[in-house]
């Protein structure tokens, strides 16, 4: 685990995003509709205490709590961290303190950003008030951040319906994690080797069964498999498919055929597409070969070879 | 197990115990790596030290997350380490593997095996952990504010700070004595003397905070007669109990962890003392909210193997500290000792575990 990286391995960006699209229940509806119209909402809980932001469920009782409530839009820091080095997706892109406010009429605190000049100027205790974002959509984020406010609690408490003209019951959340992706030592072997034009496994030093592509074990033995042996490069159709759908972005006429093939040497089959052959003449037992385009790093596809057939029993296992 | 009225420690129906423990060593990065050839060298070897094959173990239970390398169903290519060809009996958390075992710890105490497997592991060095662990919060009202893990961290420690139950010198001590003690350890990431390091998120220094980083643990439970097959000097499972606090940070006292508490009365933690404390708190802050919450008084040795700010390979850190302090029993070093896990922001959710060697 501690040898240098060797300089063939392969690294490569990797983004994952998603829109997680969420519904809310009625609370919480509520609340994030309250926010796009400058109204900030708690739900009060039997005995009698105010979450903000409110929850459908008291976290001590676990009884439904449906009365809302609603309170300032001024509040006091219980606590406080200075964050010197916003991150993307943060509230705020210079320095600011991250808070927990507890609004003026609320028992709980809400979890945001200070816009401030420096952690002098915060501390725990310290009077704040919400600055509204510029465009509000019904999410936490119109809430822009807290800003230092002076001045006293005055607030009243006072129920609300909950009822809005067009309620948000929904939000998208957008996600993006972005990393650096490495397949590790035998799948950057792998993949290097087909770049020039060979298949390459690995052999277990236990069972010996010789894995295409190799992962670095063998499922069956638990042993990492590091002897290294080349494969194919011609193969056997094991099984296969007929795909009648076009795939976006995908230049191929359908219908045509996907197979697993069992390159010669390999102890389990690889997929490819079978092309140079009418897709209803494809058949279990096919010899094939793997066709390489210019500058292309793994086998476009797979051509038959014109042997005769393998017999069943040479593949059976593999299928 | 019996039930219990009054909330009290319960006894366990079967005498479990901890055999074996292994771990690699944890490392900034290791690229040349898959997640399987990383776990594997330890299978081998947690399965060395008892003499076991993959074929005789009965259970196996493994905890990872997909959001640390940024792809699905990852924990079924970890699983090609363990043989899982033909079917094994296998379980998966997506969490800390400390939650694995004591889902081993359950199907070991129904009977349905005699022997388990556990195992986690974690690459954080693909990706941003600080915002890795931001997909895991409130996604209505918190994640979409991005609070990294450090900032949440932060907030917890300026109010332990305001009540006057630390200081920012009392945090670099911890920080200090832990990556002391882990000069003793072979497999720390951090080991040794090193200065505070400027604020990350303040209160909150780079000496508060844990190393990023890649490693893998596995241990091996057994229950009544095979224990004494496989182990000279057993660590055995006396109790062990998790609990969760609620979801939203502002219901709860940042300063205390009831839900810890809870889960050491349930483990039986309060009944005799321990000598050992091995705590998962990546952040200096939360050893101090640890310690109050289980009483752990100055006499007890907390985290001899430099904790979590010795090593933190995320999702393995908390059954790490299962392992050390089983391993500082089967040593001879501990007679009662106490290990405790975490998971979620500012100490959210809690296990605890007492284990026993025989005087
Ligand atoms: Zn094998």
């Amino acid at each position: 685990m501690t040898a240098a990286p060797s300089p063939d391995l392969l690294r490569a960006p990797l983004v994952v995003e998603f829109p997680f699209t969420r519904s809310l229940g009625p609370v919480q509806s509520a609340f994030l509709t309250g926010l796009r119209e400058r109204t900030v909402l708690g739900v009060r809980t039997g005995a009698g205490s105010v979450l903000v932001p409110p929850v459908e469920y008291d976290p001590v009782t676990a009884a439904e709590i449906r009365e809302l409530v609603e309170v300032a839009s001024t509040g006091t820091v219980t606590t406080w961290a200075w964050n010197p080095s916003p991150r993307r997706g943060q509230p705020l892109d210079r320095p600011f303190a991250w808070v927990l406010v507890q609004l003026d009429g609320a028992d709980t605190g809400l979890l945001h950003a200070l816009d401030a000049p420096g952690p002098d100027a915060v501390h725990s205790g310290m009077r704040v008030r919400i600055r509204w974002a510029g465009q509000r959509t019904g999410a936490i984020t119109d809430i822009a951040c807290f800003e230092p406010h002076e001045g006293g609690e005055d607030h009243e408490v006072t129920p609300h319906s909950g009822e809005f003209e067009d309620l948000v019951t929904g939000i998208v959340a957008p996600a993006r994690l972005d990393y650096t992706y490495s397949p590790g030592r035998a799948q950057s072997a792998y993949i290097n080797s087909l770049s020039a034009r060979k298949t390459v496994g690995e052999r277990c030093p236990s069972c010996r069964k010789v894995y295409v592509p190799p992962r670095g074990a063998c499922p069956t033995c638990g042993l990492a498999t590091q002897e290294r042996v080349e494969v194919g490069p011609a193969g056997t159709v094991t099984t296969y498919c007929i795909v009648n759908i076009k795939a976006r972005n995908l230049d191929i006429e359908v219908p045509y055929v996907y197979a697993h093939i069992a390159l010669d040497g390999a102890g389990l089959a690889l997929h490819g597409r079978i092309g140079g052959i009418p897709y209803d003449q494809v058949r279990m037992g096919l010899r094939v070969e793997p066709v390489w385009t210019d500058g292309g790093r793994y086998p476009d596809h797979y051509r038959p070879t014109g042997e005769p057939d393998a017999d069943y029993e040479t593949y059976k296992e593999l299928i | 197990m019996a039930p219990t009225g009054s909330g009290g420690p319960a006894r366990p129906a079967r005498d479990v115990a901890i055999v074996a423990f292994a771990q690699t060593d944890h490392l900034r990065r290791t690229d040349e790596l898959s997640e399987v050839e990383m776990l594997m060298p330890v299978l081998h070897r947690v399965l060395d030290a008892t003499g076991l094959k993959t074929s005789d173990i009965g259970f196996t239970c493994s905890g990872s997350s997909d959001y640390l390398a940024g792809r699905a169903f990852s924990f079924t290519m970890a699983l090609d380490g363990v043989g899982a060809w033909p079917p094994i009996s296998e379980s998966h958390v997506e969490m800390d593997g400390a939650w694995a075992l004591y889902e081993a710890w359950v199907k070991i105490l129904t009977g349905e095996a005699d022997t388990a497997l556990v195992y986690s592991y974690g690459k954080s060095s693909p990706g941003e952990v600080r915002d890795v662990l931001t997909r895991q919060l409130d996604p209505y009202y918190v994640a979409p504010l991005w609070p990294d893990s450090v900032a949440l961290a932060a907030l917890q420690a300026q109010a332990l700070i305001d009540a006057g139950e630390a200081d920012e010198a009392a945090l670099a001590s911890i920080a200090d004595r832990s990556r002391a003690s882990a000069t003793a350890n072979p497999h720390a990431q951090v080991r040794g003397s090193r200065p505070p390091g400027d604020y990350v998120v303040r209160p909150l220094r780079t000496g508060d905070c844990p190393p990023v980083g890649d490693g893998a643990a596995a241990v091996i439970l057994a229950a009544g007669d095979r224990v004494r097959e496989l182990c000279a000097r057993p660590a055995w499972i006396r109790g062990m109990d998790h609990r969760i606090e609620a979801h939203s940070l502002g219901v709860r006292d940042l300063t205390d962890s009831p839900s810890s508490r809870l889960a050491a009365t349930h483990a039986g933690a309060f009944e005799r003392p321990v000598d050992t404390a091995e705590l998962h708190a990546p952040f200096t802050s939360q050893e101090v909210v640890l310690r109050k919450a289980l009483k752990l008084g100055d006499g007890v040795a907390v985290n001899p193997s430099g904790g979590a700010l010795a090593a933190n390979p995320v999702m393995a850190a908390g059954l790490i500290r299962l392992g050390e302090a089983a391993a500082r029993i089967h040593r001879g070093e501990s007679d009662r000792a106490l290990a405790h896990a975490t998971s979620g922001p500012c100490l959210q959710q809690n296990l605890v575990a007492v284990l026993e060697g025989e005087s």
